[in-house]
């Protein structure tokens, strides 16, 4: 199981492609299937193989903070999901 | 309390202090920077806030923040730099945050000269920033009336939430004179601020003080807003004063320093014999137009006397509605009219009278 | 729900309260929207939001408002400064930032942003510079590169004719009032973690009352430079950094003093 998952926000997403550019394990497509309400082609986690760390350099380039990011961490470190 | 010699621009700067008011943005410019130099001295003594700008534009938009916080706050200029502030005031308008701002008016066009003139009355009364707004403004002929007046135009700015401007000139801001200064008001404490102030969105939601509204409708609603304000101000804060008119044939109109020259012009008028009145407009906007006329329509001719090219004449004539002819005398470029000059002036009316048609 | 290592899925990163839910009008991939979310993350972590007041300037960040949950000011332009001048002394309490791109703040707002700097306002600046006018379609900028093209200089920025970019932060770091200024890059994730350091550190001078702190960010304008987003932050490291060189260029004192490492 992957220790990291994105959820990307379609509302806000623009489909710039900058997280796609930035993730190291290049996990991030834009969606083909589908617009954003807006008219934007989405950025999506595709991670058949379980690698994302949810290492958050993707929410760290998105202009539009439409990235949420969650990690597996030992307990004592967590932040609740519902922040 | 007891009355003082006072000069004009430490009066109302003064008067100001009193009113509550806890914020002052200048910038030196001739004939009113006593009124910077006395919040120089005075302001940081009490505890409260002097800033001398770099230039007006900075003076009027530190004034913009300040209102926007929620506090009492003024500024003072003169002519030129009142021109540099007319962006500012327009914002301002556009805002609806309560702002007093003095103008000692001197001579010009441009750079002019430092003598007393009423030249920016149309700059003033007619709005003077871009845009469809019409600040209060307040004409005094004395110093008494300066504090008087200065003292109310925080509250009417507060009361309406719009521009007050104490619309005076040179020789009223650097004349001397016995006058009363009210009791010190108390300043306002933070918590006291107003509901829709920028003072932090603790408790509540953000408050957001702009003055744009990119889609046309919802600045029309906008405008007609202010146009629903200025018609309360109309209906509520006419004021003037009017001396001997009831039984005159001639009735001279002018307002601040021209208007307490044409009172003593009218003194020796009536010793003479000639039946002439004073109607001294003290709010140039609102105008007193249903006064005025109700006040002179029975009168055979109207004497505007201006210390400019003709600028409050023209709101004269749309007041009577060519019901009385009107005539205009005034001075430019910085220029005094004496008593004498306009006494002068008067007989010439009163002789155009008795000839015959 | 945790796992048998003792493991629970945590979160991470979303976005900052200190932001609205609103989408925002910006261009896909403008970094406009790295700033705003970088001043949320910091104003959330120092948790001041509730006493912040921000000033809004005249350019594409002319709807800030909008974008950021808390009190905001829209200023004339380039007079963000005096503004935040006026609000800051009559609430020496509150947080007052002002956020102004290279127009509001190098060209009509020169003598404000100068004079405000050199009283030491306790005030923050986060200078968006992306070397050209992006709201009203593309002008030059006084920090446009010499041969840069813009729709008012076609042929590319003639020195000869306009003259040499302005270096803002290099002019008001001589200012014995300015107590922080430094010059930060948006264009990849580790320039952007700077740049927030920067942020922080911005706002705690004014919170220690130090003087007037400045941000400058390397910036994109993809739409007006023509090329895609990512190329436009290839753009800044390629064409901006070498002109408008990353660094500290004044630093207080007692920020110095407080630094580890």
């Amino acid at each position: 199981m992957a220790r990291g998952r994105i959820v990307v926000n379609e509302e806000l997403c623009k489909g710039c492609e900058l997280c796609l550019a930035v993730c190291p394990k290049s996990l991030i497509h834009m969606a083909t299937d589908r617009f954003t309400p807006k008219g934007y082609r989405p950025a999506e986690l595709v991670d058949p193989e379980g690698e994302c760390t949810g290492c958050a350099i993707c929410s760290t380039i998105c202009p539009e903070a439409a990235i949420t990011v969650y990690r597996w961490v030992p307990a004592k470190k967590a932040v609740p999901l519902g922040e | 309390m007891a009355k003082e010699l006072l000069k004009g621009n430490v009066a109302f700067a003064e008067a100001a202090i009193r009113a509550g008011c806890e914020a002052y943005f200048g910038y030196p410019i001739t004939p009113q920077t006593e009124a910077l130099e006395h919040m120089a001295a005075r302001m940081p003594e009490l505890g409260r806030v002097f800033l001398q700008a770099e230039s007006e534009v900075a003076a009027i938009n530190m004034v913009y923040g300040a209102a926007c916080a929620g506090v009492r706050v003024m500024s003072s200029s003169s002519s030129p730099g009142v021109s540099l502030m007319m962006e500012g005031l327009s914002y301002i308008a556009g805002s609806e945050v309560p702002v007093v701002l003095v103008d000692i008016m001197r001579g010009g066009p441009g750079l002019g000269n430092i003598a007393p003139s009423q030249g920016d009355y149309n700059q003033i009364v007619k709005g003077g920033g871009h845009g469809d707004y019409r600040p209060i403004v307040l004409a005094p002929a004395t110093v008494q009336e300066l504090i008087d007046l200065t003292v109310e135009a925080f509250d009417l700015a507060e009361k309406y939430r719009t521009i007050v401007v104490i619309l005076a000139d040179g020789s009223l801001g650097q004349m001397m004179e016995p006058a009363e200064l009210p009791p010190m008001r108390e300043v306002r404490k933070f918590d006291q601020r107003p509901d829709w102030a920028l003072t932090g969105a603790a408790g509540r939601d953000p408050n957001v003080i702009s003055s744009i509204y990119i889609d046309p409708n919802e600045e029309e609603v906008f405008n007609l807003k202010l146009v629903e304000k200025q018609k309360a101000i109309e209906a509520h804060e006419v004021r003037y004063k009017s001396l001997v008119v009831e039984d005159a044939e001639i009735g001279v109109v002018a307002f601040g320093t021209a208007g307490r020259i044409a009172q003593s012009s009218i003194r020796q008028a009536r010793d003479e014999g000639i039946k002439v009145g004073l109607f001294r407009p003290i709010s140039l906007y609102p105008f007193p137009y249903r006064e005025l006329r109700e006040a002179t329509e029975n009168l055979k001719r109207i004497l505007v006397v201006e210390m400019n090219g003709g600028q409050m004449v023209e709101d004269v004539r749309l007041a009577l509605e060519g019901a009385v002819p009107v005539d205009f005398y005034g001075r430019m470029g910085g220029v005094v009219p004496l008593p004498d000059e306009v006494l002068e002036q008067i007989r010439q009316v009163h002789h155009s009278l008795a000839e015959p048609a | 729900m945790t796992d048998t290592e003792g493991m629970v899925e945590s979160l991470i990163y979303t976005k900052p309260r200190s932001l609205t839910p609103t989408g925002t009008h910006y261009c896909p991939g403008c970094t406009h929207g790295i700033a705003h979310r970088l001043i949320a993350e910091v104003i959330d972590e120092m948790g001041v939001r509730e006493k912040t007041i921000g000033v809004a300037p005249v350019g594409c960040a002319v709807f800030a408002y909008q974008y950021f949950n808390m009190d905001f000011a829209e200023a004339a332009h380039g007079r963000a400064p005096a503004m935040a001048t006026g609000l800051k002394r009559v609430s020496p309490d509150r947080v007052v930032f002002t956020y102004q791109g290279d127009g509001d703040l190098a060209s009509i707002g020169a003598a404000e942003i100068l004079h405000a700097a050199g009283r030491g306002e306790n005030i923050t600046v986060i200078f968006i510079n992306n070397a050209i006018y992006g709201m009203t379609g593309g002008q030059m900028a006084p920090t446009t590169l010499p041969g840069q093209r813009t729709t008012s200089t076609p042929v590319g920025r003639d020195i000869e004719m306009h003259g040499f970019p302005l270096k803002m932060c290099e002019i008001l770091a001589q200012l014995d009032g300015a107590a922080y200024i430094v010059r930060r890059s948006l264009h990849d994730p580790a320039h952007i973690r700077k740049a927030k350091k920067a942020i922080r550190q911005a706002f705690e001078a004014q919170s220690q009352g130090l003087g007037f702190s400045m941000v400058e960010l390397l910036s994109s304008c993809p739409t007006n430079w023509g090329v895609s987003p990512g190329d436009a932050l290839k753009w800044i490291e390629d064409h901006m950094v070498p002109v408008f060189p990353l660094g500290d260029y004044k630093v207080h004192p007692a920020i110095q003093n407080g630094r580890k490492s």
